[in-house]
This record gives C-alpha cells, structure tokens and sequence, in this order.
C-alpha cells in the first residue's frame, strides 16, 4: 500500500495515459513548469511536441484541439481557473459536442478538459470560485467530478480513453485528500457507474466532489441516530440513475448536497427523477448555494454561501422526521 | 480538362447548385433557407484548385461554394440540403454544416470565425503525423471582429503551422459595410501577428489561384500561415429570408455594378463557346439529377434523431424521462 494524493493521482493517471498511446499530448497555460503541479515532469518525458504551452488564448486553443482531434489526435487540455470554461463554452458546448451529431457521424471529438481546482479556493472571489459542472451536464457533454484519488485517478484515464469530448472537474476541496492504496490496483472507472462510499438504511445522500467528504462526516456524525447512505454518481452525465434508484429502493429518503447554483443545477435535476420514477417515501431535500450565486470574497461570506455540513445535517434531519 | 476549363466548371457548378437550391426555399423543399455564395464562386475555385484532396478546409455558413469545390459529392450535397438521410450529413447539418471528412471538408460552421483555429489544430496535427497537408480556413470581412480569430492568427504564426487565412471580402457583414465594422485594414489584422498578407481581386479565379499556389508552397515548405484579402461581391440576399424580411441596405447602383464584373463570365469568356457549352449541359444534367435523388430520398427516421450525439453510442434519456442507454 502507497498513499496517493488526489494530484499525484491526476499526474499519474495523464503521464500512464501519454505513456501508452503517443497520440495523447497536453496543452495549457504554463503546464511545462506545472504550476497545477499535474503536469509536472512530463515535459522532460514526453518532449515540447507533447506538453505545448499555450499563450493565454483559451477560444483558440480550446478549438485547436477540436481540430487535433479531428485529426487523429488525442489532446488533454488544462484550464488553469473553472470559470475560463465561460470564456470557451463556444468552443466546447457549440463546436466539440455538436460535431458528431451535426456531420451525420463522420468526426469523434475525443478532447478531455480538465480543471485542476473547480470551487471555492476560499478568498478567490467572484471570477475564481464556479463550480460550472452543472452546465456541462445540461449540454450533453460528459462531465466528470472525482471524489477521491483513486476515482480520480480512474475516470481521468477514462476521460482521456473516451471518443468525446469529457470535462473533468477536480474539486479544490477535494486536491488536498489522501488515501491508502495498492498502486497497481488503481484502474479506469467507467462513465456511468457510481458509488456507495457508505451504506446506510434510512436516507440517501448524494454528494459530488469534495461533498463526498463532508456527506461522509456527516454521517458519521449522526450515527447512533440516523443511517445514511453516501451515494457519488462520479460522473454526472452520463448519470447512474440505476444506482441511484437501487439505493432509494432500500433507504426511500433523499437529500442532495450540491456545490451548484440551485436554480437549473445538478440537484435539481436529481431530485425531478427520483420523484418522477423512484421510490421516496418523503419529501426531497436539496442544499446547494443560492439561486445565481456569486461568491463573495471574505471568508465568512464565501462560506455562506457553500453547501456544507450544517445545513446538510439539517435536512437528513428534517428528511427522515418527516417520515416518523 | 484543362485549368482554365476546371476553374469555370467549379463556379458554373456552385453558381447553378446555388440557382437550384435557392428554388427549393422557394417551393419550400429546403426549409431554413440558404446563404447564397452566388458572386462570390471564383474564390472557392481559385483556392481549391491549388489545393489537394488530403488537404483540409474549414468554411462558413455561406459554404456550399467551399465545399462543392473541395469536390464533395453534388448529389449528396443537394440531398444534405434537403434534410434527406442520403445527404453528406445523413440530414443532421444541412446547409450551415455540410462536410465530407474523407475529403478534408472539416464542415461549414454557423459561427462566424469558429473554423479558423480548427483548421490551425488539424494541420499541425497532420504535421505532427509526418504528413505534408495544408489547411484553408473560409470566412468573411465580419469574422476578422471575431477575437477567436486573432487568437488563431497568433497560434498559426507562432508555431508556423501550414494554415492559409481566405478573407472573403464582400463588403458587409449581413448589413453593416466593412468601413463601419472594421478598424485598420483586413489585411492589417494579419501582418500584425508577422503573417505575410495580400489583397487579391476574388472575382477573378486565376488571381485568387496564383496568390493561393504561393502561399499553399510557402507552407508546405515550413514557412508558416499567409492570409488572402480576396475582394469580392455577392449577387444576392445575405440569405434568402432576406427578401421576405425586404430589409434594404445596399444602394441599387451598388448592386448593378457590382454584378457587372461577374466571375462566371470573366471566366467563361476565356473558353471557347463549345467547351463552354458542354460544360454547362453537363452540369444541368448532374444537377437535373441532384434535384430528382433529394426528391426521391428518404427523410431520416424520427426515431433516430437523436443518433450521432456522441462517437460512443447513444447515452442519456429521451424527452419523456426513458433511458437511451
Ligand atoms: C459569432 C457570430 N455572430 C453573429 C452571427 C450571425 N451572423 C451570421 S452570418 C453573419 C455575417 C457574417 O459576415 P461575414 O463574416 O462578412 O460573412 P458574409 O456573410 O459576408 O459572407 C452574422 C452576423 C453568427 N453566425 N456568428
């Protein structure tokens, strides 16, 4: 057993993928240095033809590699702040996505975009702290969040592997976590497939990225009282509803812990499936920032506004009581 | 066929698909409508004709000159058109998206601007793979207010890749003229990023065919992008909702001399009246045949539309809530 970190999981997985197929190259924003530190080292690997710095031309680069892509190759690009996905959601959600469809089938677009670093990095302010994975779903494009170094470590490969387009979102909450693990057993993780991180009997929770954590603390917390289960969907299109469903069958109480704006987000979504077709034996809860939510710079405030661990506690709380 | 006699035969061919199609948005056959290239057709046959089939374009909303010239099929083209499942696209594109990958059309583009670092990825990729294949990218006066486009100039320069930047040049952006759109020069925005530059008549093939031979060798041979200011008009509506809309923007005199210089005749007059007439009983009846097979097609299955979404099959869940895959 090896402790692995969630970025050196992310290196690991890009230097193992460009290692087993020359096709697959980098390009980002001061990516040779590394200052993400998930590059470091590949270009005295891999060579300048592999690991290309960028100027600071997100629009142009992102569609670069459209055309890589196009071509034959299989291009990994690192944004350097989530929000600069605003700046190329033209290139991303109307250009990468829509080829196949839009050519009848005769392009793949196989481009993974990657954001070491998507949230709150506490005192960021307005510009440096989206979380856009909502969006991304809502276009159709695959979206990736890994929880924990392995899982990142998995659908990173995965996201490279894929014919599509795939943003893979590395929660800042989450870079700092470590884990225990047999190195030769980390593995791809299929699209698709989520995971029961905790098993529980009286609620669902569903928690994405660095929540993942904070769901397990909470139920941690509330063991004597309340058994939770901690359901990550890993990826959140495609969406293991199937998973989902499974795990309402058994708890039939559902809250979801989302680091989205409320209105149009991933919880929001969640919630609409399970009450169209699952089992729920009592109202939904969902606790996410507010309704178009920028978050402000002090700390307390950027607090404030994050989904965490009170308010999660809360509604489990108010979730199973509704149905005592 | 001699070049003379394969220039006029490309712009006879994309001045009389255009005639053609446009009468299919009159009867209604082509719904959405068209960006008719009529005017324009000398520079896809100049540019073209000096490139080679592995050679890779992007193009535009107004690209059915772009991508007939490239070589893509009529027929299939006509039926893309249509909606119809026999065209390029299976009816997935239509007018805006046209493509043929196997010919290094990497698609007309409904976003002005979109296919110029596109065109800059696919062929450094190509150079990376040890081929020798150049990319043209298409596009108008506006897309040069497009900073997507900048940052593709400055991308294509820097890492002297075999890109040729094809300015279509017709004087206005839907209605607003160059001179109210554009600071500086068009050629201007390219010699900035130390891209050489040259400003050529569009109405004419054989000098939109001699400035693209230079450039197509200059990268061929390592020495990075070029960008041709091609001058040209167009004939008619910037699309044909224009008539309907009867929105009035270019003055009348404007538009009578303009049509003067046409590059069908300019071109034409260089042949002899017989080759000429072959040519053009040719392409009636290649056309005569694109109109009777998007007629006859299939329109594609509704219970497919959502084919193609993604290259790894179908994913997510349909409209009512039921799982695709
Ligand atoms: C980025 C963008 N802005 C606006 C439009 C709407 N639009 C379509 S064509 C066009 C004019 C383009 O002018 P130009 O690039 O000169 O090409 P032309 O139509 O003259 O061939 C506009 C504004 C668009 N498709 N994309």
């Amino acid at each position: 057993m090896a402790i692995l970190s969630y970025g050196k999981a992310l290196q690991r997985a890009l230097r193992d993928e460009m290692g087993l197929d020359d096709q697959v190259l980098v390009l980002g924003e001061d990516i040779r240095v590394g200052v993400n530190n998930v590059t470091t080292g590949l270009l005295a690997k891999f060579g300048e033809e592999r690991v290309i710095d960028t100027p600071l031309s997100e629009q142009a680069f992102t569609s670069f590699a459209t055309g890589l892509a196009m071509a034959g190759l299989r291009p990994v690009i690192e944004f350097q702040i989530p929000s600069l996905l605003f700046l190329v959601f033209e290139q991303i959600a109307n250009q990468a996505h829509k080829f196949s469809l839009m050519t009848g089938g005769q392009t793949r677009i196989p481009v993974t975009y990657f954001v070491p670093g998507s949230g709150s990095k506490t005192g960021w302010a307005g510009q440096h702290s989206d979380h856009p994975y909502s969006l991304f779903a809502h276009v159709g494009v695959k979206t990736v969040v890994p929880a924990t170094p392995s899982d990142a470590y998995g659908l990173f490969v995965t996201a490279i592997r894929d014919d599509d387009p795939v943003v893979i979102f590395a929660p800042a909450g989450a870079l700092h976590l470590r884990e225990d693990v047999d190195i030769a057993s980390l593995a791809p993780v299929p699209l698709g497939v989520g995971r029961v991180h905790r098993p529980g009997d009286d609620v669902t929770v569903v928690a994405v990225g660095h929540l993942v954590q904070v769901a397990l603390d909470a139920a941690e917390l509330l063991a004597d009282q309340i058994s939770v289960e901690v359901f990550d969907p890993r990826t959140l299109h495609p969406f293991d509803w199937a998973g989902l469903a499974a795990s309402l069958e058994k708890t039939g109480r559902l809250v979801v812990i989302d680091d989205s704006n409320r209105f149009c987000g991933l919880g929001a979504e969640v919630i609409a499936t399970a009450a169209e077709g699952m089992r729920l034996t009592t109202p939904p809860k969902r606790v996410t920032r507010p309704d178009g939510a920028v978050l402000p710079f002090a700390r307390d405030l950027d607090m404030a506004l994050q989904p965490g661990s009170g308010q999660l506690i809360n509604a489990i709380q108010e979730v199973v009581k509704a149905a005592r | 066929m001699s070049i003379d006699a394969t220039l006029y035969r490309t712009i006879r061919l994309i001045r009389r698909f255009e005639e053609r199609a446009i009468e299919l948005v009159n009867t209604g056959e082509i719904v959405g409508g068209i960006h008719p290239y009529i005017g324009q057709e000398a520079i896809a046959a100049g540019v073209c004709a000096a490139l080679r089939d592995t050679d890779i374009i992007t193009s535009t909303h107004r690209g059915h000159g772009h991508v007939l010239a490239k070589g893509a099929d009529p027929v299939r083209m006509l039926a893309e058109l249509c909606g119809r499942v026999t065209g390029l696209n299976q009816g997935r594109g239509g007018s805006m998206h046209a493509a043929d990958f196997g010919l290094g059309i990497y698609g007309a583009n409904g976003i002005v601007g979109a296919g110029g670092a596109i065109a800059v990825g696919a062929a450094w990729a190509k150079r990376r793979q040890g081929h020798d294949t150049v990319s043209v990218s298409f596009f108008g006066d506006g897309a040069v207010n497009q900073g997507v486009l900048l940052e593709a100039f400055n991308l294509a320069a820097l890492w002297r890749v075999p890109t040729l930047f094809i300015c279509e040049n017709n004087g206005y952006a839907t209605t607003l003229t160059t001179e109210a759109a554009i600071a500086g020069s068009i050629t201007e925005r390219a010699t900035a990023f130390g891209i050489p530059a040259i400003t050529v008549d569009g109405m004419d093939a054989h000098a939109v065919l001699d400035a693209t031979r230079t450039a197509v060798e200059l990268a061929r041979s390592g020495g990075g992008p070029s960008f041709v200011e091609c001058r040209t008009y167009r004939f008619d509506a910037h699309h044909t909702w224009e008539h309907k809309a009867r929105v009035r923007y270019r003055p009348v005199e404007e538009m009578e001399t303009g049509r003067l210089r046409d590059p069908m005749e300019i071109q034409g007059a260089l042949l002899d009246p017989a080759t000429r007439a072959e040519i053009d009983a040719e392409i009636e009846e290649l056309l005569e045949h694109a109109v009777d097979f998007a007629r006859s097609s299939a329109s594609p299955d509704p219970a497919r539309a959502m084919d193609y979404l993604y290259a790894t099959g179908p994913l997510g869940r349909d409209g009512t809530g039921l799982a695709v895959a």
